[in-house]
C-alpha cells in the first residue's frame, strides 16, 4: 500500500485522494489475467507443435528431408514424399490469392470510396461477410455440382485453342486445380475484403481532403493516395487470406482430385497437404499416421513461414510509408 | 434579390480592392442540407496579397475559403448560390470540373496531412499528377527551399513524410502545394496545430510566398492576421434567423480593420470583447 504524500494538500475541502487498496488489487489481478491469457496462447501453440512433432518423430527420423523432396506416396512400399502436395498447396493458394485478393481489394474500394451510399455499403459488407459463414463442405458440393460443369466448356475451349501454354496444357477431367482455386478464392474473399475495408476506413478524412485538394480525380485519389496509405493493412489482409487458403481442407479435398502430381496445368488434378491429411487419416495404419503427422508439421511450417514473411513485409511498408519505427 | 434578403444583407460598405482581384467571390447563400451556413458576402481576393479571414467560430470563414476551390463539393449536402469568378470564369459554372479548379487554386489544411509516402514523392505528387515534363528533381528542391524545409530534409528525401515533426509536416504540405506553382494558395488555419516556433516559420513563409502567389488565409488568431495579412475580412455570426448564419461584416486593409473599424461588431471583436 502506497503512502499518500499529499494528504495535507492545501484545499481543506478537496475530495482528491489516492486509489484505495482494492483499486490497486483489481489493477494487479487484471494484469495477471491478461498476462496469463497471452501466455496461454504461446503455450498452446508450443504444445500443439510438441505433440504433433512427437508423433511425427519416427517418420522424420526414417525419411528425413527426402520426405519433402519425394514425389510418391505409397503405403505398400512405405515410400512417403509430399513434394506434389507442397506444390499443390502453394499453387492453389497462390491462384486463390490472385483471384480472391484482386476481388477482395476491389470490393473494399467499392464499399469505402463513396461509390454507394453508406447504408447500402453496410448491407453489401454483411453479405460479403456471410460468405465466410458458409461451411466448407457446402462450398465443396457447390464446386462439384456447379463450378466444375460450368468450367468444363471454358476449359475445353482454352485447352484446344491455347493448349500450347503450360497452364492450359491438359484437359479438365473433373476435379482439378482450376475449380479448387476458384472456390478457394471465393472462400478467402470475405477475409481479404473485410480487413481491407477496415484498412481503408482507418485512413483519416484529412488524407482524402489532401488528395482532392491537389486536384486529383477520384481514381487518382484512390490509386495514388488511398491505396498506398492502406497498403500495410491490405498486405495484412492478403497474408491472412493466403494463410486461410493454405490450411483450407474440406472443399479442397472434394475438388482438387487428390492426385499426386506436379503439373502447371490449371485443369490437371492435384493434391494439397491439408486434403492429403483429411483423405488419408481415416484408413491410415500406424506407419502412415506417422508420415501424415510429418506432413502436418510441414504444413504448419509453411503457414508459419508465410505469416512471418508477410508480417515482415508489412512491417517494412509501415516503416517505409508511415515513418513509424 | 428579394426584399427580405435585402433587409438581411449586411450593412458593410462594399470593399473594392485597389489592385486586381484574382478571385471575386460573390456569395449569396451557402447551405449544408437545410442549414444556411453563410449568406451575402462579397469577398474579393487581391492579386499578390495576403487576404486574411477572421471571425468567431461558426462564422463561416472556412466555408467561404473552401468554396473558392470547390473543396466543399466533397460534402454531399453542400450547396452554393452565387458565383466565384476566377480569371473571369465562374468556378461554379456548369462546364467547370472542380478537379481543374483545385489544380490552379492550391490548398493547405488545418492539420498537416502529408501522404504516406516519401518526402520527395509528397512534393513531386502534384508535378506527376500534372504530367510535368521538366526536371522534377529541380522543382522538388525549389519547392522545399521556398517552404524553408530543404536544409532539414535534403539528406532524407526518401524517408516517409510522416516521420517529420508537426511543423515540418506542415511546411512539407506547403511545399507540396506550391511545387506546381498554383496561382492562388488557400490556407485554412495552417498554424493551429503548430507550436509558436513553427508558427513563426510558417508566417515568415507566407510573407515570402506572396511575392509569387496570391494567398487567402483563415486564422483564428487576430495577431496572426495583423502580422501577415494585407487585407482582412471579418466575418460575424447572425443568430437572428434562429440558426447560426455567417456573413461578411467588414472587409478592408488590415490596419483599418484593426485600428479604425467601421462596424460596431468589428470593433468589439478586434478589441477582444468576444471571440
Amino acid at each position: 500500500m502506497a503512502v499518500n504524500p499529499f494528504q495535507h494538500a492545501d484545499s481543506a475541502s478537496s475530495v482528491s485522494g489516492p486509489p484505495s487498496g482494492g483499486d490497486y488489487l483489481a489493477d494487479s489481478i487484471f494484469r495477471i489475467i491478461a498476462l496469463s491469457c497471452a501466455a496461454l496462447i504461446v503455450v498452446l501453440i508450443l504444445y500443439i507443435l510438441w505433440e504433433i512433432g512427437g508423433l511425427a518423430l519416427p517418420a522424420m527420423a526414417q525419411h528425413g528431408l527426402s520426405f519433402v523432396s519425394g514425389t510418391t506416396w505409397n503405403v505398400g512400399t512405405q515410400e512417403f514424399g509430399v513434394l506434389p502436395e507442397i506444390w499443390g498447396t502453394l499453387y492453389s493458394s497462390f491462384l486463390a490469392l490472385i483471384l480472391g485478393g484482386t476481388f477482395g481489394v476491389a470490393i473494399a474500394i467499392f464499399l469505402t470510396q463513396d461509390f454507394i451510399h453508406a447504408r447500402l455499403a453496410a448491407v453489401f459488407r454483411t453479405i460479403v461477410e456471410l460468405l465466410a459463414a458458409i461451411p466448407s463442405v457446402v462450398y465443396g458440393l457447390w464446386g462439384i455440382y456447379v463450378v466444375i460443369p460450368m468450367l468444363r466448356p471454358v476449359a475445353e475451349w482454352l485447352h484446344s485453342e491455347l493448349g500450347f501454354i503450360p497452364i492450359f496444357g491438359t484437359e479438365l477431367s473433373g476435379p482439378g486445380m482450376a475449380p479448387a482455386a476458384l472456390v478457394l478464392a471465393i472462400m478467402i474473399l470475405p477475409t481479404v475484403a473485410a480487413i481491407t475495408v477496415d484498412a481503408f476506413r482507418r485512413i483519416p478524412y484529412k488524407v482524402k481532403e489532401a488528395a482532392y485538394g491537389m486536384g486529383t480525380t477520384r481514381w487518382e485519389a484512390i490509386l495514388k493516395v488511398m491505396l498506398p496509405t492502406a497498403s500495410s493493412g491490405i498486405l495484412a489482409a492478403l497474408v491472412l487470406g493466403f494463410g486461410r487458403a493454405l490450411g483450407e481442407t474440406m472443399a479442397l479435398a472434394m475438388l482438387i482430385g487428390n492426385s499426386n502430381q506436379i503439373n502447371l496445368s490449371l485443369f490437371a488434378p492435384a493434391n494439397t497437404l491439408a486434403s492429403l491429411l483429411a483423405s488419408s487419416f481415416p484408413e491410415a495404419g500406424q506407419i502412415e499416421v506417422q508420415a501424415l503427422m510429418y506432413a502436418a508439421v510441414v504444413l504448419l511450417l509453411i503457414t508459419l513461414i508465410v505469416n512471418i514473411v508477410g508480417l515482415g513485409i508489412q512491417q517494412y511498408t509501415v516503416r517505409k510509408f508511415e515513418g513509424k519505427t | 434579390m428579394s426584399a427580405t434578403a435585402e433587409a438581411m444583407a449586411p450593412r458593410a460598405a462594399a470593399f473594392s480592392p485597389i489592385g486586381d482581384a484574382v478571385i471575386d467571390c460573390q456569395l449569396q447563400k451557402v447551405f449544408y442540407g437545410d442549414f444556411l451556413a453563410v449568406r451575402n458576402s462579397h469577398v474579393p481576393i487581391e492579386k499578390g496579397k495576403i487576404t486574411g479571414f477572421i471571425g468567431p467560430s461558426g462564422c463561416g470563414k472556412s466555408t467561404v475559403l473552401r468554396s473558392l476551390n470547390r473543396m466543399n463539393d466533397l460534402i454531399p449536402s453542400f450547396r452554393f448560390e452565387g458565383h466565384v469568378k476566377y480569371h473571369g470564369q465562374d468556378v461554379y459554372g456548369k462546364t467547370v470540373d472542380p478537379v481543374v479548379v483545385r489544380r490552379y487554386i492550391g490548398m493547405v489544411f488545418q492539420q498537416p496531412n502529408p501522404f504516406s509516402m516519401s518526402i520527395y514523392d509528397n512534393v513531386a505528387f502534384g508535378l506527376r499528377l500534372n504530367r510535368y515534363k521538366g526536371d522534377v528533381e529541380e522543382r522538388v528542391q525549389k519547392a522545399l527551399e521556398r517552404a524553408a524545409l530543404w536544409k532539414e530534409v535534403k539528406d532524407k528525401l526518401n524517408k516517409s513524410g510522416l516521420s517529420l515533426s508537426g511543423g515540418q509536416q506542415q511546411r512539407l504540405c506547403i511545399a507540396r502545394a506550391i511545387a506546381t506553382e498554383p496561382d492562388v494558395l488557400l490556407m485554412d488555419e495552417p498554424c493551429s496545430a503548430l507550436d509558436p516556433i513553427a508558427t513563426r516559420q510558417v508566417e515568415q513563409l507566407m510573407l515570402e510566398l506572396k511575392e509569387r502567389y496570391t494567398v487567402a488565409l483563415v486564422t483564428h488568431n487576430m495577431q496572426q492576421a495583423t502580422r501577415v495579412a494585407d487585407t482582412t475580412a471579418f466575418f460575424g455570426v447572425d443568430i437572428s434567423g434562429g440558426g447560426r448564419t455567417g456573413y461578411l461584416v467588414e472587409m478592408g486593409e488590415t490596419r483599418q480593420i484593426f485600428q479604425d473599424p467601421q462596424e460596431e461588431l468589428t470593433k468589439q471583436y478586434v478589441s477582444g470583447e468576444f471571440s
